[in-house]
């Protein structure tokens, strides 16, 4: 127990820290082990019956892609929980920062390893919740809450719109399981609900990897600290989307719909974002918007679609979360280091922080694409994919290099001007990060220079096996390599070079420029939102104006029209009608005792309608349900003529009570003129109920229980009264369950007039008075 | 309430016999008309006529118990009565039958689940009557 007023120093994170390091760091050691096997082309598939009775199964498909992701999500994991026990360890809310991270975690890695599109269904909202939540983690700042909520509804859309593919998919190839679904390309592009699923499922991916015009919630979603953007929105949530086109691609691929929606929609978000980083002044926001380009980037490579194409998304890939989480983490240093991430102030550090700088240029150089680095490898199979399409060759190429030049002139942005050149003031005096934090940007630096040097490693471990899984055939050269030969695509890396050197060099005032021009640009996307947002607020609340409208009366109205409506509709579209009825020999069948009982309900039925006294009609009612039950006892069945009658009884007494305190009918506004609708109304239901029964009597009635229960009533229930047979053991579960209904209400109608002022009695409402 | 002296006299005799009557309703309705509805809906209106001769606080204290708590005890019996057919690996709700002193012409006197079920909607039906009307006169 902590004594009052005594603060007690903690170590980094305490237990929460280190548990956290520890479950990533494990999951990627168990997962590193199934390298050798996947990397000889195995597909490893794990299940465990979860729900068998609808078709879903927990079960597990490990091959080159989602092995790929795993170990991205359980190795950048590992460095980010590292990170976050010295950037968030004494924030009072870590464990709960911890408790969340870990389930984004869990529901990710269960996402990208699930082989049963439900799972993966699941897997995929827990990301979309884990992620609200930290997005939303510093609560008390309106601006976190809205960034979260807006992230919640554009991707929880995007979801439900998934969801409605994945049922489509499920039954049109009779299988949820993605090892059957992924071998049945052909069948499903032929099949006419193919072009629904592409549909409902680029819906959940783009909403998911922000592609335009979704792609307003990444930015605003960098409210979360530094960390999870590092980890949830750079390296591996918003690549879910991606995941998921690369993962269907073997089955809705490869036609003109995907391609060219995948190629505009990746090609259009990759140079839009390019130019919007140009415009942030915040470094955080610029590398938010770097990602939304390598975000359409992969998707612009999906949607090309050859095996080059393929290639070379999955190696960009990995090459983007690699430099983009170290550039993320780096920036959490500086900021925690100066106080700013302004772009404009943040000069000269790279003497206080040398290793910062050191991990930030390595990935710098990665993120634009200079050799020996790995991004200078996946630049250039980019260009090669590109060139050698045979449609659509100039889009692709083109918005691979404009993407690629402007990520060269933001590299320089992000890593040059902040650490070279004269030291500049800062909030706080600039400072070395500790080691743990700087762990994580070494770390991931290290392996961009790695893999740039030795390609085969990652070619033969990650890339070629992705490759095989996404292209959907293991017949793929993946042959990677720094340096080739003087072609085509070498030199349109020198010309983006060149080009991105020039932006670099004109950068304030383009970032001054671009920042007027959309300053005048009408359509903006962030207020659009909230517009959307209001608008449906105010639908709601007008439709609750209407619907809800807290009138009993009118609620009844209502209710007794629908139920009028519909079964008319019913009635004439069945042709029930089409009965011949002989009306007068059926009159003459009634004995007197039946003509006394029509004329005693229809009496106490107009009555009702006329008075104008409550304690009159609701007698007359009761003479109504008398009536009905003597019906129930001519026609033999006393059980129910007796709860009839007791429950007519009841309900006089009730609403007696209850109508001592309503107004007098006469004084009620405007009762008068609403009574012809409610005639109407009640006559319409009188006569769509009348008709019912009638078709009802005209057909046979099916026996087959009736003669059932009278059969085994005695024999095997031991009771001679079918009726409570049923009851109490026939049907007890039905019973029991209308017990429990009528518990409920009636403890509802207590907590109703209890629950208010002037619901509580009489005397503890005086006492309130005193 | 009401201040009526002859309702006053009357009630007294009659809640006996309704909750008597009651009872026999309940017992009587696996062979006759009757059951644990019937009985439920009969023993509450005893109640329901005490509560407007004599008021609500008087019906509390003769009650006893809460309405809630008897209408709760009995929906608690009924799910008993149908969870304990599971102990002799019956589907749930299945009848479970004793017959004490059984000779070879006479089933003797029965004993079973489904006894204790139709007690339990007795108690539901009877407590949840009296839940409302009881919070609906102290309302007014």
């Amino acid at each position: 127990m902590a004594e009052a007023g005594v603060e007690v120093p903690r170590a980094a994170g305490g237990p929460a820290g280190w548990i956290s390091i520890l479950i990533p760091v494990a999951i990627f050691a168990y997962l590193v082990q199934f390298v050798p096997q996947v990397a000889a082309g195995e597909v490893i598939l794990w299940a465990y019956e979860w729900v068998p009775a609808l078709d879903i199964r927990l079960s597990v498909i490990l091959d080159g892609l989602s092995l790929t992701f795993a170990l991205l999500i359980s190795g950048i994991g590992a460095l980010v929980t590292l990170y976050s026990s010295k950037y968030l360890g004494n924030h009072p809310e870590y464990p709960r920062f911890v408790l969340y991270l870990m389930a984004f975690m869990g529901g990710m890695l269960g996402l990208v390893l699930a082989d049963n599109l439900i799972a993966l269904f699941v897997f995929w909202e827990v990301t979309t919740i884990s992620s609200y939540l930290l997005i939303g983690f510093n609560s008390d700042e309106a601006k976190s809450r809205r960034s979260a909520l807006q992230a919640l509804l554009v991707t929880g859309t995007g979801g439900l719109a998934l969801l409605a593919g994945i049922i489509m998919l499920g039954n049109v190839a009779g299988s949820f399981e993605l090892s059957v679904i992924l071998t049945q390309g052909d069948m499903i592009r032929a099949h006419p609900l193919y072009v629904p699923i592409v549909i409902l499922f680029l819906a959940g991916a783009f909403t998911k990897s922000a592609q335009f015009p979704f792609h307003f919630w990444l930015p605003n979603a960098m409210a979360a600290p530094t960390p999870v953007s590092a980890y949830l929105h750079s390296a591996t949530m918003v690549k879910a989307g991606v995941f998921l086109m690369a993962r269907m691609n073997p089955a809705l691929g490869s036609t003109d719909l995907w391609f060219w929606t995948l190629v505009i929609a990746g090609g259009f978000t990759a140079v839009f974002a390019s130019i919007l980083a140009m415009r942030q002044t915040d470094i955080k926001q610029v590398l938010a918007y770097t990602t939304l380009m390598a975000l359409g980037t992969l998707t612009l490579f999906i949607g090309a679609g050859t095996s080059d194409a393929i290639k070379g998304m999955m190696l960009f890939l990995v090459v983007h979360s690699l430099y983009k989480a170290a550039l993320f983490l780096m920036i959490g240093i500086v900021d925690h280091a100066t106080g700013t991430r302004e772009a404009e102030v943040l000069r000269g550090l790279g003497r206080k922080m040398p290793i910062t700088a050191l991990a930030a240029v390595v990935a710098a150089v990665s993120m634009a694409g200079i050799p020996p680095l790995v991004g200078f490898i996946g630049k250039e199979f980019l260009y090669k994919a590109g060139l050698e399409l045979d449609q659509g060759m100039i889009w692709v190429t083109g918005a691979a290099f404009a993407a690629s030049a402007l990520m060269f002139a933001v590299a320089g942005i992000v890593a040059l001007r902040p650490f070279f050149g004269p030291l500049a003031e800062t909030p706080k005096p600039a400072h070395e990060g500790p080691v743990f934090m700087l762990t994580g940007p070494l770390v991931l630096a290290g392996l961009s220079l790695f893999f740039g040097l030795f390609p085969d490693t990652i070619e033969a471990w990650l890339v070629a096996p992705g490759t095989w899984a996404v292209y959907g055939s293991p017949d793929v050269n993946v042959d990677l390599y720094l340096f080739e030969e003087v072609n085509a695509a070498f030199i349109l890396s020198l010309i983006t070079f060149a080009t991105g050197a020039v932006i670099y060099a004109v950068h304030r005032p383009l970032r001054l420029f671009l920042a007027r021009l959309f300053e005048a640009n009408p359509i903006k996307f962030d207020p659009g939102w909230d517009g959307v947002l209001d608008g449906l607020k105010a639908l709601a609340a007008w439709q609750t104006r209407h619907l809800q409208s807290g009138v009993l009366q009118r609620y009844l109205f209502v209710i007794f029209a629908t139920l009028a409506v519909l079964s008319a509709i019913t009635i004439w579209s069945r042709d029930v009608l089409a009965f011949d009825l002989d009306l007068g020999a059926e009159l003459d069948g009634l004995l007197f005792k039946h003509w006394a009982v029509l004329v005693f309900v229809a009496a106490g039925s107009i009555l009702t309608a006329f008075t104008s006294s409550r304690m009159t009609a609701i007698a007359s009612l009761g003479v109504v349900g008398i009536g009905v039950a003597l019906i129930f006892i001519m026609f033999s069945a006393p059980d129910v003529a007796i709860t009839q009658l007791l429950v007519e009884t009841l309900v006089v007494v009730l609403v007696a009570v209850a109508m001592l305190k309503l107004p007098r009918l006469e004084i009620m506004a405007g009762h008068r003129d609403k009574r012809p609708w409610h005639a109407v109304v009640a006559v319409s239901v009188g006569l769509v109920t009348t008709a019912i029964l009638i078709a009802v009597l005209q057909g046979d009635i099916d026996r087959r229980l009736t003669d059932y229960f009278e059969v085994t009533s005695w024999p095997e229930a031991y009771g001679r009264n079918i009726v409570n047979v049923i009851l109490v053991d026939f049907r007890a579960l039905d019973t029991f369950g209308e017990i429990a209904v009528v518990m409920i209400a009636a403890l509802a109608a207590y907590a109703l007039l209890r629950g208010t002022y002037y619901g509580r009695p009489k005397d503890a409402r005086e006492e309130d008075g005193q | 309430m009401m201040n009526s002296l002859i309702l006053n006299a009357a009630t007294r005799l009659l809640v006996g016999l309704l909750l008597l009557f009651s009872i026999y309703m309940l017992l009587r309705g696996h062979n006759l008309p009757g059951g644990g509805f019937i009985g439920g809906l009969i023993g509450a209106t005893g109640f329901v006529l005490y509560a407007i001769a004599h008021g609500c606080s008087a019906t509390r204290a003769a009650l006893r118990v809460d309405p809630q708590s008897i209408a709760m005890v009995g929906l608690g019996i009924a799910l008993a009565a149908g969870v304990f057919a599971a102990f002799f690996g019956d589907a749930l709700f299945t009848g479970q039958w004793l017959f004490i002193g059984e000779t070879e012409d006479d089933k003797g006197l029965p004993i079973s689940s489904v006894l204790f079920f139709d007690i339990g909607v007795y108690l539901v039906v009877f407590g949840s009557i009296l839940t409302i009307v009881l919070a609906l006169e102290e309302e007014v």
